[in-house]
């Protein structure tokens, strides 16, 4: 029987749910392990699970400086989909969308995972002649993706302002109908029980302070909670990468961390079905299962570490949100947050190994690294296991920068903020 | 977030533009030192702490600021005009 099933409810129902084992353990770390993963955020627990699953590796510890899913993974907007335009990103993102179909099965845990869909809108002939171009270079990689006409959306999302006098009149969009949205703490909650029921260590409330070398190798980190040895170190820190380069002798990398702010608004009845996405500003909404409307726009454009960000910004955003729907001037916003993002110089990700002899590396996710959870961890535990690429993921080296192959997305060069 | 303009004073973030890391030093035009203008162009210091930046005051006097701030607070340390330090720049032998 599966840990969570009608069954198993049922009888501890009977038993007066005293039962129940806690999702993962809290075990003091042991002097060494195989694999060190540094961030218990999705990356970091998924990578741990696919090291355990795919690859038998079990003696593995996840060492997270605050509690299980204290950064991005708690944080973001949950959006999933697959609309790249280039085929190194593309490829990868649609890999990530077919585990996330079978996510809930496979960790036997409901990620909510919710295929309803996410629309983005044109508002410029250039720009409807640019979505078909991606919607068709989805399609020719096996991805769906579809064209939308106004009267389509209007039917979809009668609340959206459609009208030719809007201040961007809506003149179309691309829709990827597999795309969607989960749980993000479910995700976190479901890899971590996944991988504790595996062997591997979940150590919470333990920061990374240091390196431990042999000569040039990385042998193992030192730490808030001891010195811990392993024969491979393998970063999955999102927005601390380059702090956490740091500790390592690394004091340059293509990567600068930003501020991305996001909201919740007060429960509504149904009201969006989907993700709708803004073309003419940064703008993009969801409604998550308890009616919250969840939504949130550009970054806030400098520098940050500070997981806050800034008023113009919260301004625009709602500015944004009235220009699609005037119907919404009166609603309450219930939540404002910001989380760190580690945004990349070409907006694409780096899975590597290396830079360092026993180091391995998993970073610039940007602000769309939610929906990559699944295929980050999957594509990061071969490379550690194997010592080598997984072809999904072999272009996305950390020395494509200065080979000139950047996997440039939006074509908008190497300025993080813009991507 | 305010940023105080040597020339205008404090003034809210919103009146400024943000042109990036200022710790990197451009190489010459005439260089054809592959590593400084990849070095130049894709890495950063990135610090959690004081960071050494360039904004302008577009909604302002116009002038182009090199501003020290701290990104885990958003407390603004520094700023002076960026034509200051291009002058001086200059002044050194290439
Ligand atoms: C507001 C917002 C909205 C977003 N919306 C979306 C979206 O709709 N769709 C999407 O796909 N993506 C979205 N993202 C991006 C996505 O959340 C991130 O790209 C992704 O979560 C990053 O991977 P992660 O989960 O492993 O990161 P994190 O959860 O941030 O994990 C990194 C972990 O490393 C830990 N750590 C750092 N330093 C140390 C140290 N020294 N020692 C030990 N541990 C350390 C941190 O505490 C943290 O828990 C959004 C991000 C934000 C901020
Ligand atoms: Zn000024």
């Amino acid at each position: 029987m599966a840990e969570y099933s009608a069954l198993s409810i049922l009888k501890n129902a009977f038993a007066g749910n005293r039962d129940w084992k806690p999702a993962w353990r809290k075990p003091e770390p042991k002097p060494t392990y195989d694999v060190i993963v540094v961030g218990g955020g999705g990356h970091g627990l998924s990578t741990a699970y696919y090291l355990a699953k795919e690859h038998g590796i079990s003696n593995v510890a996840v060492i997270e400086k605050g509690w299980l899913g204290s950064g991005n993974v708690g944080r973001n907007t949950t959006a999933v989909r697959s609309n790249y335009l280039l085929p190194e990103n593309s490829r990868f993102y649609e890999f990530s969308m077919k585990l996330w179909e079978n996510l809930s099965h496979e960790l036997n845990y409901n990620v909510m995972f919710s295929q309803r869909g996410v629309l983005n809108m044109a508002h410029t002939p250039g720009q409807l002649d640019d979505f078909a171009r991606r919607g068709n270079a989805l399609r020719h990689i096996g991805a769906d993706s579809v064209m939308m006409t106004t009267a389509e959306i209007a039917r979809l999302i009668p609340a959206l302002d459609v009208s030719g006098s809007a201040r961007f009149p809506i003149i179309g969009g691309l829709m990827q109908w597999r795309a969607g949205t989960a749980r993000h703490d479910a995700v976190a909650w479901g890899y971590a029980r996944g991988a504790d029921r595996r062997g591997v260590d979940i150590l919470e409330n333990c920061e990374v302070t240091g390196f431990l070398r042999e000569g040039d190798r990385i042998v193992g980190v030192s730490t808030s909670r001891g010195e811990i040895r392993a024969n491979k170190v393998a970063l999955a820190v999102a927005g601390s990468t380059g702090q956490v380069m740091r500790l390592a002798g690394i004091d340059r990398m293509p990567i600068e961390s930003h501020v991305l702010q996001a909201f919740v608004t007060e429960s509504l009845k149904p009201f969006l079905d989907t993700v709708v996405t803004y073309g003419a500003g940064h703008f993009y909404m969801g409604q998550s299962d308890k009616g919250g409307l969840i939504f949130g726009g550009d970054l806030d454009g400098y520098n940050s570490y500070a997981q806050r960000g800034n008023l113009p910004l919260v301004e625009e955003v709602m500015s944004e949100t009235l220009a699609m729907f005037p119907g919404l001037a009166r609603v309450r916003l219930l939540r404002s947050w910001g989380g760190l993002t580690d945004m990349s110089m070409d907006g694409s990700p780096i899975i590597t190994t290396g830079p360092l002899p026993g180091l391995y590396l998993n970073c610039g996710w940007c602000y769309g690294g939610f929906k990559a959870t699944p295929s980050s961890g999957f594509c990061f535990a071969w490379t550690i296991a194997r010592d080598e690429p997984h072809p999904l993921t072999a272009a996305f080296t950390l020395d494509r920068f200065h080979r000139g192959l950047v996997i440039d997305d939006k074509g908008q060069g190497s300025t993080p903020r813009l991507h | 977030m305010l940023i105080p303009c040597p020339y205008c004073g404090q003034r809210d973030v919103s009146e400024f533009t943000y042109q990036g890391d200022g710790n990197r030093t451009r190489p010459n035009p005439s260089s054809t030192d592959r590593a400084a203008w990849n070095a130049y162009v894709y890495d950063r210091t990135n610090p959690a702490g004081e960071h050494r930046e360039i904004w302008q005051h577009s909604g302002g006097c116009r002038a182009h600021i090199v501003v020290v701030r701290n990104t885990l607070t958003h407390a603004v340390v520094a700023s002076s005009m960026a034509r200051a330090r291009t002058r001086a720049d200059r002044r050194e032998p290439t």
